[in-house]
């Protein structure tokens, strides 16, 4: 696994951090273009995956601990969360983004970037989750 | 010609779908269904719907087809040919019937592009009008989905974070064949 691979090793190293910085681009473009939390959030997933499949689980563990995976699923929620219940805070409804900030319509840029934000965290660490836990699964049938 | 292409693409679709059922390998059923997704991703592209277009080409073409190959490499990537032939013609029968019931609902409804199809008379002339002024951004996907229905996406977002409890929850216990052993060696302590 380590010694082979060679040409996939090295064109991946290339290509990992392009497809983070690709989901880094989606996931702050939603506004302007096609795409948004959702989609950055597979995407970054996808690069997490890829660099677990070629350079092996326990490295990909090293880098992307899954306990700090598994907060950072639950804090995409609660900054969604948090956000909703600050709108309430500031008089507006519950996620009612208008009340964020003095100018409605800022209000709602502030919210809507806030909010994908959580969501593209919640399901980037979601992917790589369920991806460790099903390759760790077969190692551990292995043995 | 856009017709030419939408036809094009569906016939690849139907025989793409004809290809999976016929498959017994389900490694390459897997790769033909991520292909399905790409070329789904290419027909929503062609309609404009390109958000849908997007996650179909990041989730329907890559992250399944990724979790569906490290669900075959636990299960078997071999299918097994069916049980009888007589259960297998019930579902044919049923499987017919309910797509020949679902192409009637379809008789129903508007043509593709209708202009005075209601969908585009309920609330899309409101969010196109009021969008740039209420919301200010200039894709009108990103501001339906995340401020005037926030609750949708928020639960959605829910519903994932559940479904990888789910997963975690599930795969917490010892794999089958490992619990067997256990149970073999210590037959007094209960296992959990």
């Amino acid at each position: 696994m380590v010694v082979r691979h060679v040409i996939l090793r090295s064109l991946s190293k290339m290509l990992i951090p392009l497809i983070m910085l690709f989901a880094l681009y989606v996931q702050f473009h939603g506004d302007y273009g096609p795409g948004g939390g959702f989609q950055a959030g597979v995407i970054f997933g996808a690069g997490i995956i890829l660099y677990s499949l070629i350079f092996g689980l326990p490295k990909a563990k090293m880098v992307f601990r899954p306990r700090v995976l598994q907060y950072l699923m639950a804090f995409g929620v609660f900054l969604y969360g948090s956000v909703g219940l600050a709108a309430i805070l500031k008089g507006g409804n519950f996620l009612d983004y208008s009340h964020l900030a003095h100018d409605p319509v800022h209000g709602q840029h502030l919210g809507i970037l806030l909010v994908e934000l959580g969501v593209g965290i919640t399901v980037a660490s979601v992917m790589a989750t369920i991806f460790f836990l099903f390759t760790e699964r077969r190692r551990r049938e292995d043995v | 010609m856009i017709d030419i292409i939408h036809v094009i693409l569906f016939v690849f679709l139907a025989a793409i779908g004809v290809a999976i059922i016929r498959l017994r390998d389900l490694f390459a059923a897997v790769m033909l269904a991520g292909i399905f997704s790409l070329l789904s991703a290419t027909l929503f592209t062609v309609m404009d719907a390109v958000d849908v277009a997007f996650t179909e080409a990041a989730v329907g073409a890559g992250i399944s087809t990724l979790l569906m190959l490290a669900t075959l490499s636990l299960t078997s990537s071999e299918e097994k040919p069916a049980v009888n032939r007589r259960q297998a013609m019930i579902g044919l029968v049923v499987v017919t019937i309910t797509g020949a019931a679902l192409i009637y609902g379809t008789l129903d409804m508007p043509r593709y592009g209708d202009p005075d199809a209601p969908i585009h008379h309920h609330m899309a002339p409101r969010f196109i009008e009021d969008s740039p002024e209420e919301i200010g951004i200039p894709n009108e996907v990103t501001s339906i989905l995340a401020s005037y229905r926030g609750y949708d996406t928020w639960g959605e977002t829910t519903v994932i974070l559940a479904a990888a409890i789910g997963v975690m929850l599930l795969f917490a216990a010892p794999p089958v064949s490992r619990r067997r052993e256990d149970e073999l060696f210590t037959p007094g302590e209960g296992t959990g």
